[in-house]
């Protein structure tokens, strides 16, 4: 047993272990250190509290702890790199999950305060935590069946899906009035378990109604509520380093959404009402003639690169799907071999989460000195002799500059079409998510190179070779 | 058909229409060409090259009017060479038919059909034909060297054993063919360039050569139609002489090309302005046919006010007849090809064509000057932008009271909150809000490459929900102890995940 003020002072320890957790990723050089950090931290706290609070079910909790801990290691190893969003909405959807569990064994706690203003801001906390929690779990599990493909990535559109939230979060509303004054505790079960699946239904149809790739979006906030539902629990249990660290993940995502956000030129509003895409598909229908594309093969795709002084490669989702980041990154190697400046410019919303193309690239040992991203580049494709275009479609689209009725207009897209060639690896001529036609595929200086990004990428490995 | 080439008897013209390589490609299109003798000389193209590229050389000018069906010319017809013109001539010269009406009723009387090569339309297809262009651009070009000549010093900067040479500073103003062709040669001579014009559309070009853009804080387009710019509002001058007051004490050399189709040049540079330059400066006017840009300029002539040297020359492209005549007998061969479509040497007015509708100002003796307008096909119309910057204002204003309105609500609400709830809330409310300020200080600072682990350590840390399982576990009711325990099951699960493949990722980005 160890005194209130010294699990206090552990707590404290911890808080700032997690800041300077945060604090280390600002660089490459100081991550790792910033893990091993947050790693102290986490284990500074659950020692701490273990030996403070723990003692008749230490055994219970210890094989809990362990069984739950080699899952999650095993987990972790054996992910591809290439799922790590689908990975992250899993993890997400456990921390809702024990945010709802702690939020009811919280409010069965008979230690909780039963009478007065602090019985009703704990209930109020209780209620709050618990479909914060929920919202996050069954969005986190949706988001996670959209990701891995179990569920069409395609946004599910209800009809009268907004006047649905609205009475959903009015419902939450009055059960939660009716759950704060309820005569009996035994009486205010009911209105927390309507609540409860109420909770559960929202967050599906949140996220079944955004398509995706508005993922990116979709990820950074789930990320921001499961810090919102640890701060909640904080506030139930009154626990400053719940407090602590939920807030600072919750700003984390709540930043995380803001730059997706920012990336695609929309509000954030906009996006988690969902719907995007769908209604524009036919407005690219009417448009002008396009004009002819022009194809070519590995062969020539080799020879213009060959011949090229500056290769600059600008990766999307495609890349991500046919895992061809390990031949991008034999690709890279080989043309440095000839003397060609590579470099990588990266969409901010590239992929189906924050910074998932780095990852890949790092992934496959790509330097991340030549990873660059969108702002830092942007300006320097007219020295671009070649620029690689691998599975971007809508983060490379000129009309989202160009033509102002366009859906994606205004949204900052990588300007590939100002390099001398431009290379398209595509597998077809189909829109991007956005369902906009991408003018760029017409240019003059733009080749396309149909195929699998992975099967062109080893050929094109292949060609250099010979 | 025959086509007559005239030695150019306007004064000082050293150019010739033809070059002896197009009187070869214009056989091809079926014509034959006869020739004054000596009218290449001063372009360095000699009789016997004439002759050797199949042209018929003729020792006097009526002989050639005498013997031709069209005369290709750089000058409108002047002195007695109207009186040669036979009746029903065809004529392609530069012709200026809103200054030559004279002429144009002339031409009429004599039943001729004539094309100015200075109307012809500013669209892209007609580009190949467009002598004002591939004029305007010798024009630019020569106004650096004529600068460069004129001006004491060197154009680029350097450091020697003797000293350090500051480089030129230019200025160009107006960013067309001329103004354009100046930046790329100031430019590639060294010196430091800016450029100014009232068309923002251009600014892309003049940055595109490596010359900076000098902005105005003004908004209004200036752009006309046919690719020229327009007149521009009091304010807008007021702020643009601002500019160029300014400009005009840091510049060395000042070349204006600034011109309004159909008026004279506007006045840029003001007596005041060129007192205010360094002595020893240069400015090249090449709008001083139309009057000048600069308040001082002497047309045709080099004059030095307060030790400046203003340069007036009005036949910049002429002083590189060789050139000059190069391009423009290729302006000449391409309207010759439209004109002949079936490439047989005869000529077939088609005037439902853009090009040759706007290029005839006399067809078969009727006036057909000035051509109804050509619309550029690119730009689209553009809605007036003027009630832009008001606009503006308001919202910055009302989004300033939005914000102030937002932090009174805040504050009142913790107010409110701090009235009913226990000082033990607070406390926590406090920390709250302070970690989430820390938080927004941290994670604005992570580096964008590293936002995947970002999430998964922020989601391995939100994992600190298990101390509130921890708390619970030891409770008595069954049913606590078991919700603790799946809690704390799966957070650990996501403890370790979160935190081991953070860890993966990491590895990898040390590279």
């Amino acid at each position: 047993m160890i005194s209130e003020s010294m699990l206090t002072v552990a707590y404290l320890g911890a808080a700032a272990l997690f800041i300077l957790a945060l604090g280390g990723l600002s660089s490459n050089d100081t991550a790792r250190r910033g893990n091993m950090y947050g790693m102290s931290g986490m284990a500074l706290a659950i020692t701490a509290t273990i030996v403070a609070h723990v003692q008749a079910n230490i055994g219970l909790l210890v094989s809990m702890m362990a069984i739950g801990g080699i899952a999650g290691f095993i987990l972790a190893r054996r992910v591809q790199m290439t799922q790590m969003p689908e990975l992250v909405a899993i993890l997400h959807s456990m921390v809702g999950m024990a945010a709802v569990l702690v939020g009811y064994t919280s409010f069965m706690d008979p230690a909780a305060p039963a009478s007065g203003v602090e019985k009703v801001i704990h209930e109020v906390e209780v209620y709050l935590g618990i479909f914060i929690g929920m919202v996050t779990f069954s969005g986190s599990v949706i988001a996670y069946g959209k990701l891995s493909g179990l569920l069409g990535g395609k946004p599910l559109l209800l009809p009268a899906r907004h006047s649905l939230n609205l009475m959903m979060l009015l419902a939450t509303i009055v059960l939660g009035v009716l759950f704060v004054q309820a005569e009996s505790h035994h009486s205010a079960y009911l209105p927390l378990y309507v609540m409860t699946a109420i909770a559960f239904i929202f967050g599906i149809h949140m996220v079944v109604a955004i398509g995706g790739a508005d993922m990116p979006v979709v990820i950074s906030m789930l990320n921001s509520y499961s810090g919102w539902a640890a701060a909640a629990t904080g506030f139930m249990l009154s626990n400053d380093l719940l407090i602590i660290t939920g807030a600072l993940v919750g700003s984390s995502g709540a930043i995380l959404s803001y730059i997706m956000c920012r990336a695609m030129n929309r509000k954030f509003l906009s996006v988690i009402s969902g719907g995007f895409g769908m209604t524009v598909a036919s407005s690219s229908g009417g448009g002008a003639e396009q004009g002819e594309v022009n194809p070519i093969d590995s062969v020539e795709a080799v020879q213009l690169l060959r011949e090229a002084g500056e290769v600059m490669i600008v990766p999307g989702y495609g890349m991500a799907t046919a895992q061809a980041q390990h031949a991008v990154s034999q690709l890279t190697r080989l043309l440095q071999q000839h003397g060609i400046n590579v470099r990588f410019g990266i969409h901010p919303v590239a992929g189906r989460m924050p910074g998932h193309m780095n990852v890949l690239l790092a992934e496959a040992k790509v330097p991340y000195d030549i990873v660059f991203e969108m702002d830092e580049i942007n300006s320097d494709f007219p020295d671009v002799d070649v620029a690689i275009v691998i599975g971007a479609n809508d983060t490379v689209n000129p009309s989202a500059l160009e033509g102002s009725d366009s859906p994606i207009a205004g949204m900052p897209v990588l300007e590939v079409w100002n390099s001398k060639h431009c290379i398209v690896m595509k597998r077809g001529m189909a829109t991007g998510y956005a369902g906009v036609d991408n003018p760029l595929f017409f240019k003059e200086n733009t080749r396309m190179l149909f195929g699998d990004a992975r099967v062109m990428m080893e050929e094109l490995v292949q060609q250099i070779h010979d | 058909m025959k086509i007559g080439v005239l030695k150019e008897i306007h004064s000082g013209e050293r150019r010739v229409a033809l070059t002896p390589e197009i009187v070869g490609s214009l056989g091809k299109l079926g014509f034959s060409v006869i020739i004054e003798a000596g009218a290449g000389v001063q372009a360095d193209y000699v009789d016997a090259d004439f002759q050797e590229a199949g042209a018929e050389v003729v020792a006097d000018a009526a002989t050639v009017w005498e013997n031709t069906g069209l005369i290709v010319k750089i000058h409108a017809p002047e002195g007695d060479e109207p009186g040669m013109m036979r009746v029903g001539t065809f004529l392609i010269s530069f012709i200026w038919p809103s200054q030559n009406e004279e002429l144009l009723k002339w031409l009429a009387e004599r039943k001729a059909t004539a094309f100015a090569m200075d109307s012809i339309p500013r669209i892209s297809r007609a580009q190949k034909l467009d002598a004002l262009s591939s004029m305007a651009n010798i024009g630019g070009y020569r106004a650096v060297v004529e600068a460069a000549s004129h001006f004491g010093r060197f154009f680029p900067g350097q450091i020697t054993a003797a000293g350090k040479v500051a480089p030129a500073r230019v200025m160009v103003i107006g960013a067309g063919v001329a103004g354009l062709a100046a930046i790329g040669a100031a430019k590639s001579l060294g010196a430091i360039v800016r450029a100014f014009d009232t068309r923002p559309e251009v600014k892309e070009q003049i940055q595109s050569m490596d010359a900076e853009f000098l902005e105005l804080d003004f908004e209004e387009d200036a752009s006309g139609s046919g690719g020229y710019a327009k007149v521009m509002s009091k304010a807008f001058i007021e702020a643009e002489m601002a500019l160029f007051a300014e400009q005009a004490r840091q510049v060395d050399i000042i070349i204006t090309t600034a011109l309004i189709p159909g008026k004279p040049a506007p006045r840029l540079i003001t007596a005041e302005m060129v007192r205010s330059m360094r002595k020893g400066s240069v400015i090249v006017d090449l709008a001083a046919e139309q009057g000048g840009n600069c308040e001082l300029t002497t047309p045709h002539e080099v004059v030095r006010e307060h030790g400046v040297t203003i340069i007036g020359y009005t036949d910049l492209p002429g002083r590189l007849p060789a050139q000059s005549s190069q391009l423009y007998a290729t302006n000449i061969y391409h309207l010759l090809a439209e004109l002949s479509p079936a490439r047989d040497g005869e000529l077939l007015v088609n005037m439902d064509d853009d090009v040759i509708r706007g290029a005839t100002v006399v067809n078969q003796g009727e006036i057909t000057w000035p051509p109804p307008p050509v619309s550029v096909s690119a730009a689209p119309a553009k809605p007036a932008p003027a009630p832009v910057a008001p606009v503006v204002e308001e919202k910055k204003q009302s989004s300033a009271i939005g914000r102030m309105v937002a932090m009174l609500l805040a504050a009142a609400g913790l107010l409110g909150l701090g009235m009913v709830a226990p000082p033990a809330f607070m406390a926590h409310f406090t920390v709250f809000v302070l970690s989430c300020f820390v938080g927004y200080m941290v994670i604005w600072n992570v580096t964008p490459s590293l936002h995947t682990p970002l999430m998964s350590v922020t989601n391995a840390i939100s994992s600190i929900i298990i101390v509130g399982a921890l708390i619970q576990i030891d409770s008595d009711n069954r049913a606590i102890v078991i919700l603790a325990a799946i809690a704390a099951l799966i957070t650990s699960m996501n403890i370790i995940g979160g935190f081991a493949v953070t860890r993966r990722m990491l590895k990898m980005f040390k590279g």
